[in-house]
């Protein structure tokens, strides 16, 4: 398994040197991705799912940094490279979609060249040669008439046209992993709906790997293969979407489950977690999830649990360990 | 049946757009964007109605017109209690960082609505925020704190209190989950429909999240670009949802149970308010539109289960109603 992962993460440790004394924002993250897969990260604002995807792109805000533990794509380990090396991996063999296109997009380039440019600086190709792989791009992407728009400005696109703008810009040089951190959460319903199955069959079909953010628990559900569940900076639960769905073990996952509201009937209130995640300079000691946790023993509070791994999913939990090794 | 406490009909709210000197020029006449175009709806007392639809349908335009922050361009907005003094509406948006004054103790900003309506006599004015911060959860130590000490739920909350410090008989709750996180979002959530239980309040709930209508709506209503689409009890809604726009939408919305499910193509975006297509705005995206969908506006028709549909393809029976679970 281990070998054929495109991306693995080990042991990632990311902290925020602050005046007050230095944060640490992510705590002990492992995993691996493999390629054509998509692993899902979820989780509440601040858990560190987005912070994930920014080291993996090398693309951490000073003072925020990588502490300890290692990031490998392929063979390569990339999280010890210089930016300068950083940079022609990042479009070439790792794409990224972010929430806002507008953001991702030069307002002052027509699409067509910013296309262009972006094809030309990691592919040996003549200006007519990336133009025409630009058309294709756009027309796969599902922009109607592509060589009408060829020559628009980002202010010209809706939302949604831009989004798949910027996904087009982040295939342009057939990566091997897409970063989508939130790609569809600025969008409405039905334009969501487009731009994931988009993403997806990009994976399906050009055996892409994607590493997708979102607090969207529907999203992973219609896209993920597998799901990582973060809380405080670490992975509490990571395993097959429909097993992490249909049977959470993790207390927290099984809280943030039963609080997502459905479409089915009402029966009674929605399952509560009283209280809200800890902030990055009040975490509490042990099991960052205890205060909230109705299960909290005295190990949870002194000791952090590590990720143990059973019947392929992993749990990061004092209590389901104990309940299992005693079954 | 009989007891309505808000009836609303034929509301309008357009909003002129700035004449350019050119199209002056040109004989042309000023355009505007009609965000609220012809909703006619009732919502019964202790009931709550929900407004449900994508960016730009017009549907907090409608909900600042029933508070009365902006004026109706046509039509009526009328509550049977108008005129009464027990007759009260609050309001709760989204932003609870947005909505609360940064300066102002949250003990001051609940008693402001109190003191400016002379609710209570000053003495009775700390014990009543006391009682308020303890009925949504939160503790009367808090009273003395700032705004900026507590997370985005607990923000809500005092802004639910706020809104419950004026004896409100009606409220109008503007996305008020929607800048928080799942987790909190169900605490809040659970605490408007325990509230509203106990206080008998009416409410209109804005939403574009299907699953929070669902989980706190007696009826909904469907807009788009300003119209209402279809209107119906909450179970009919989303067991039957008849208008294909109404389908389309809960075809798009990603499910935990539905996983790997193959998408249907959804076709198209919502168009620019500033050129809604002609008769049927829906037209343009709708898988069963004809000739009489482009040139004919539909209104509200009444089906046998109490819901209401504009659509010419459900009156002429076009449609197979599908069935949701």
């Amino acid at each position: 398994m281990t070998s054929q992962a495109l991306l693995r993460v080990q042991h990632l440790r990311v902290e925020i040197p602050t005046r007050r004394g230095v944060l640490l924002a992510l705590d002990d993250v492992s995993f691996t991705i493999a390629p054509g897969e998509i692993l899902g990260f979820v989780g509440e604002s601040g858990a560190g799912k987005s912070l994930t995807g920014m080291a993996i792109l090398g693309l951490l805000d000073p003072p925020g940094r990588v502490a300890s533990g290692e990031i490998w794509l392929g063979e390569r380990r990339i999280d010890t490279l210089s930016q300068r090396e950083m940079r022609l991996i990042r479009g070439k063999q790792i794409g990224a979609v972010f929430q806002d296109p507008l953001m991702s997009l030069n307002p002052l380039l027509q699409i067509g060249d910013q296309l262009i440019e972006s094809i030309r600086t990691h592919l040996p190709l003549t200006h007519e040669q990336a133009a025409a792989r630009a058309l294709a791009l756009m027309r796969s992407v599902g922009i109607p008439a592509p060589e009408a728009r060829f020559t628009a400005y980002p202010h010209q696109f809706s939302g949604g046209m831009r989004q798949r703008i910027v996904i087009a810009l982040a295939l342009c040089a057939q990566p091997e992993l897409i970063v989508a951190d939130e790609p569809t959460t600025a969008l409405d319903v039905s334009i969501q709906a487009q731009v994931l199955h988009l993403l997806k069959s990009q994976c399906r079909e050009q055996g892409t790997a994607m590493l997708l953010v979102t607090h969207d628990m529907g999203v992973i559900a219609e896209t993920a293969d597998r799901v990582a569940v973060m809380y405080a900076g670490r992975i509490v639960e990571i395993g097959p979407v429909a097993d992490v769905i249909k049977a959470p073990v993790h207390p927290y996952t099984r809280g943030l489950m039963g609080a997502i509201p459905s479409l089915a009937p009402v029966t009674g209130p929605l399952a509560q977690i009283d209280g809200a995640m800890p902030r990055l300079n009040a975490r509490p000691d042990g099991c960052a999830f205890h205060p909230r946790c109705p299960a909290a023993t005295a190990q949870c509070r002194a000791q952090s649990p590590g990720l143990e791994t059973r019947h392929g999913r992993q749990v990061a939990c004092w209590v389901h360990q104990a309940s299992q090794e005693a079954a | 049946m009989t007891d309505i406490a808000l009836q609303v009909s034929d509301l309008q709210r357009h909003f002129p757009m700035g004449q350019s000197l050119l199209r002056a020029a040109l004989g042309r006449t000023a355009q505007s964007v009609r965000a609220v175009d012809g909703v006619g709806f009732n919502i019964q007392r202790g009931q709550t109605f929900s407004l449900v639809g994508e960016s730009g349908c017009g549907k907090s335009t409608l909900a600042r017109l029933v508070a009365g922050l902006d004026t109706p361009t046509g039509g009526q907005v009328r509550f049977s209690d108008a005129g009464k003094t027990s007759h009260r509406i609050q309001m709760i948006f989204q932003d609870p960082y947005a909505s609360l004054n940064p300066r102002y103790r949250v003990g001051t900003a609940i008693a402001e609505p109190i003191r400016f309506q002379k609710l209570l006599p000053e003495a009775a004015v700390l014990p009543r925020v006391h009682e308020l911060l303890r009925q949504v959860g939160l503790a009367a130590a808090d009273a003395a704190k700032f705004p900026h000490e507590f997370s985005g739920g607990q923000r809500q909350r005092v802004s639910i209190a706020r809104a419950l410090a004026g004896n409100p008989t009606f409220l109008v709750c503007d996305e008020p989950t929607s800048a928080l996180d799942v987790s909190v979002q169900a605490q809040i959530l659970n605490l408007l429909r325990q509230l509203q239980a106990e206080l008998g309040l009416t409410c209109l709930f804005i939403s574009h999240n299907l699953a929070v209508i669902n989980y706190v709506s007696h009826d909904v209503g469907v807009m788009y670009l300003g119209r209402l689409v279809e209107v119906a009890p909450t179970r009919v809604l989303f067991e039957a949802p008849k208008h294909p726009y109404t389908q389309m939408l809960l075809a798009a919305l990603p499910r935990l149970d539905t996983r790997g499910r193959e998408q249907p193509p959804i076709m198209g975006e919502i168009p620019s308010p500033l050129a809604p297509p002609s008769g049927c705005a829906f037209h343009p995206r709708c898988p069963h539109a004809n000739a009489r969908c482009q040139s004919e506006l539909p209104t509200l028709q009444d089906a046998p289960d109490g819901s209401r549909i504009a659509c010419h393809a459900v009156a002429e029976g076009r449609i197979p109603v599908s069935l949701f679970t």
